[in-house]
């Protein structure tokens, strides 16, 4: 369970998370979806603290990301996170970019690692890629290589930060087949998307978000046919 | 045409010159090597940093301060004037026969006796040498994209474990070209450490000159051997940035 109170941030002068509030119940999917500048992605990385919050309270499972005490550390644990640029480490092959978290933060021994990290290139349908550096693998491929470093960890809640906004065309789809197939199996998963057949078709609930706040916030079929709010109507005109 | 080039005076003192350069290598070699260790905590010390929580403050006033004081320091004053300092003020109060604040007695007199000056130039290569490289190290961290941190850090990585495993390791291939650069500026600048009698190239030079009132030999010969071996250096310095280009 997250919960979010109150939550504002700051760049600067210019405020790009205005009061913040919201509850996402275990196990569920949620894509927000919002013009760009419109604070998703600052939304998202408050949640596992690489933004620090300026007010409010956010509540991730048993962690309060916002008490100075908690220790980030185990917290990113239990919530891992893929990003727009993949940020694969490029002077590791793909094995050693999964096995790097499980085995120094974890503990986990190298064979245990290295057969868990198997298990999960098969499931990303990269298993003949292990030996690879990132600049050997196509993007699409490279966005696979994360979400199973990402996985790797076994963490509770997933974050996506614009998961496909820098890849080919081409590739946007294969990536999105692996994330649905990660959905609705016990890991509540947070995406934010400009894709929005995608938003339809995996979310339980969706987000719209814009100015720095969540505008209107319910399932799919809601806000994709029968949005309440002006500028949410106005947004998917544009981009559907 | 070269009949007044006195060859004899090179050949007579070449046990002396040989015996100069093995120092000024090794002192190189020191400068380069400690530096780089105490340029790598230096480096680190002047960027860490944390957001919020009990590391903050020590962080700032134990590890970022120092750094930068110690950084601005040695960048900032002359190194002819450190090597001054540190051989006639800060060596004789750490060493000293009465009172020194490390080493006293016996053992101390003995360590002054025969490497006294020898101390002092490879402490003050080394310290001056580190701030250079802290730097070469500051910038190469800095360089590398912010997404590799956050990619380690939201993996549950701690710092330290994000900078060794992640960031150095990078940061180190960018790094090589400039401090192959700062080994090439070391050697020349060994030289300088013939002022406290320590008996390295330039030493030797000196002291053929002197014994013949002779200039251009020993001078040009010691220069061309600071050539050579610059030469070679800065040729290796480009077969690394050829190699690291790529990647």
């Amino acid at each position: 369970m997250i919960r979010v109170e109150g939550l504002q941030k700051f760049f600067g002068e210019k405020q790009v998370l205005k009061d913040i509030a919201c509850e996402i119940k275990d196990n569920e999917v949620v894509c927000v979806i919002g013009p760009s500048g419109s604070g998703k992605s600052t939304f998202l990385r408050c949640l596992n603290a690489l933004e620090t919050a300026q007010g409010g309270t956010i509540q991730v499972d048993q962690f309060t990301v916002t008490d100075h005490a908690t220790d980030l550390n185990i917290l990113r644990t239990h919530v891992g996170m893929v990003f727009q640029r993949f940020n694969l480490f490029p002077h590791m092959n793909v094995l050693e970019n999964i096995c790097l978290a499980p085995m120094s933060v974890k503990k986990i021994s190298r064979e245990a690692a290295v057969s868990k990290a198997r298990e999960l290139l098969k499931r990303v349908g990269l298993a003949e890629k292990e030996n690879a550096y990132p600049h050997e693998l196509s993007g699409g491929q490279q966005q696979r290589v994360a979400i199973a470093r990402a996985l790797a960890m076994e963490p509770q809640v997933l974050l996506f930060d614009e998961p496909t906004s820098a890849l080919d065309p081409e590739m946007v789809g294969e990536v999105l087949d692996v994330i649905k197939s990660l959905a609705h199996s016990k890991r509540t998963m947070v995406i934010v998307t400009h894709e929005m057949g995608f938003a339809r078709q995996v979310s339980d609930r969706v987000f719209f978000m814009d100015g720095g706040q969540i505008l209107e916030e319910g399932t799919p079929e809601k806000i994709f046919t029968a949005a309440s709010n002006e500028r949410t109507r106005n947004f998917l005109s544009k981009v559907l | 045409m070269f009949s007044w080039f006195r060859t004899d005076i090179i050949a007579e003192y070449m046990p002396l010159f040989m015996q100069g350069l093995r120092m000024t290598l090794l002192l190189t070699l020191i400068g380069v090597s400690c530096g780089t260790a105490l340029g790598l905590l230096l480096g680190i010390g002047k960027i860490a940093k944390a957001e919020r929580g009990p590391w903050k403050w020590p962080l700032t006033v134990l590890m970022r301060w120092p750094s930068q004081l110690y950084i601005t320091f040695f960048r900032g004053t002359p190194l002819f004037v450190q090597i001054l300092l540190i051989h006639f003020a800060l060596v004789p109060t750490l060493i000293h026969v009465d009172d020194g604040l490390l080493i006293r007695g016996e053992w101390a007199m003995y360590l002054k006796r025969e490497y006294g000056a020898f101390i002092s130039g490879a402490l003050a290569l080394t310290l001056n040498s580190a701030a250079y490289i802290a730097e070469i190290f500051r910038a190469g961290i800095q360089s590398i994209d912010r997404g590799q941190f956050e990619a380690a850090r939201s993996l549950g990585l701690n710092y330290f474990q994000t900078m060794k495993a992640v960031l150095i390791p990078q940061a180190f291939r960018r790094m090589l070209p400039p401090l192959g650069n700062e080994a090439i500026m070391l050697l020349k600048d060994s030289s300088l450490v013939s002022a406290i009698g320590l008996a390295e190239l330039a030493y030797a030079a000196r002291t053929a000159a002197g014994a013949y009132s002779r200039y251009w030999e020993p001078y040009l010969f010691i220069s061309f051997i600071y050539l050579i071996i610059t030469l070679g250096m800065s040729y290796f310095v480009h077969l690394l940035e050829r190699k690291y280009k790529t990647s």
